[in-house]
């Protein structure tokens, strides 16, 4: 049973590793841009695992911020990411030991959790692992690729490569918002709300990070007002 | 930058990041009872997703018209069911061709 989760595990993480090589080739570049080696580059991939608070961390060393603005910064940037555990505790198996836990935490990602949370019934340890297995792997051979050979592709190619995660995104959501009414209120309300927050003047001071936690509390709140789940979902 | 500067930067993003995703999913083992909060986490992903996507996938692509381009391409495919591979190069194709079209005229 628990090899042919982890076989359903590594099948899903497919398109994510095709992601994150695009994205992670897109911050290998970055990096190189800012004077690290590919393997400071690397080795930043491969401890983090996260797009944004990787941009937003490397522009702070490039910079030479202190070390409690690097806190914050990734404390607010990547908060959004306490939420997705704490809905992800909610539906893990009971062979899911503290252990596993503290282990499987790291690969929460944006991409990774969107996939688990789409799957019916409990999530077990052998398909998140398998899940977690190849986007991985994407994300730190990405970064290695974009920081040792990056300035070798033309800009065309790199710029049209920044829209997979979103494609990616969109798939996710879409087809649950098509065909309920719930989902589809919480998707649309976020979204306003972010692009409001975006582009309204007023709202100029609030980060990236910070902004995705307020759309997101507020959307899921007003979908559990409207629309309690029962049980059975 | 010295090999020790980085080591300290890498070491603070590192430990914040894992502790924000390790803590609420080692710490909440038992299912929550409130019929709202269990809610209220079902629809976090569609929330989550829905404001990380929008308004950033309009301007994911470069310029605005492969951008736009390939976010009218993303929802129809989406809409359609499309798997996330199809969905998310099926983007990046729409996108390329805008480019490629921009380039030439």
């Amino acid at each position: 049973m628990g090899k042919a989760a982890f076989r359903r595990g590594l099948g899903h993480g497919v398109p994510i590793a095709l992601g994150y090589l695009s994205v992670a080739f897109a911050f290998g570049i970055q990096a190189a841009g800012g004077g690290l080696t590919p393997l400071q580059a690397v080795l930043i991939s491969m401890t983090n695992l996260t797009s944004a608070g990787q941009v937003a961390g490397l522009s702070l060393m490039v910079a030479g911020a202190p070390l409690y603005e690097m806190a914050l910064t990734q404390l607010v940037i990547n908060l959004r990411y306490a939420l997705m555990s704490l809905s992800l505790s909610q539906r893990l198996d009971a062979g899911m030991t503290t252990p596993w836990r503290a282990l499987l935490a790291f690969g929460n990602t944006d991409e990774i959790f969107a996939v688990a949370s789409s799957q019916p019934g409990e999530i077990g340890r052998a398909y998140l692992t398998g899940l977690i297995c190849l986007p991985y792997v994407g994300w730190a051979g990405g970064t290695l690729l974009g920081a040792a050979a990056g300035a070798l592709l033309p800009v065309l190619l790199t710029d049209a490569l920044g829209i997979a995660i979103y494609g990616m995104f969109l798939a996710v959501i879409l087809p649950p918002a098509r065909s309920r009414r719930s989902v589809r209120l919480v998707v649309v309300a976020a979204a306003v709300m972010s692009c409001i927050l975006r582009y309204a003047p007023a709202f100029s001071s609030i980060s990236g990070g910070f902004s995705i936690i307020l759309c997101a509390v507020s959307a899921a709140a007003l979908g559990a007002w409207r629309f309690p789940v029962r049980e059975a979902e | 930058m010295d090999a020790k500067t980085y080591c300290l930067y890498v070491l603070v993003m590192a430990g914040v990041t894992y502790l924000i995703r390790a803590i609420p999913l080692t710490l909440f083992q038992r299912k929550l009872n409130s019929p709202f909060i269990r809610s209220f986490l079902y629809y976090v992903p569609y929330a989550v997703l829905g404001a990380m996507t929008f308004p950033d996938v309009f301007t994911s692509a470069g310029a605005p018209a492969p951008s736009l381009l390939g976010t009218a391409a993303a929802l129809l495919l989406a809409w359609r069911g499309k798997s996330m591979v199809v969905v998310a190069l099926g983007a990046c194709a729409a996108a390329l061709c805008a480019s490629l079209v921009l380039m030439l005229i």
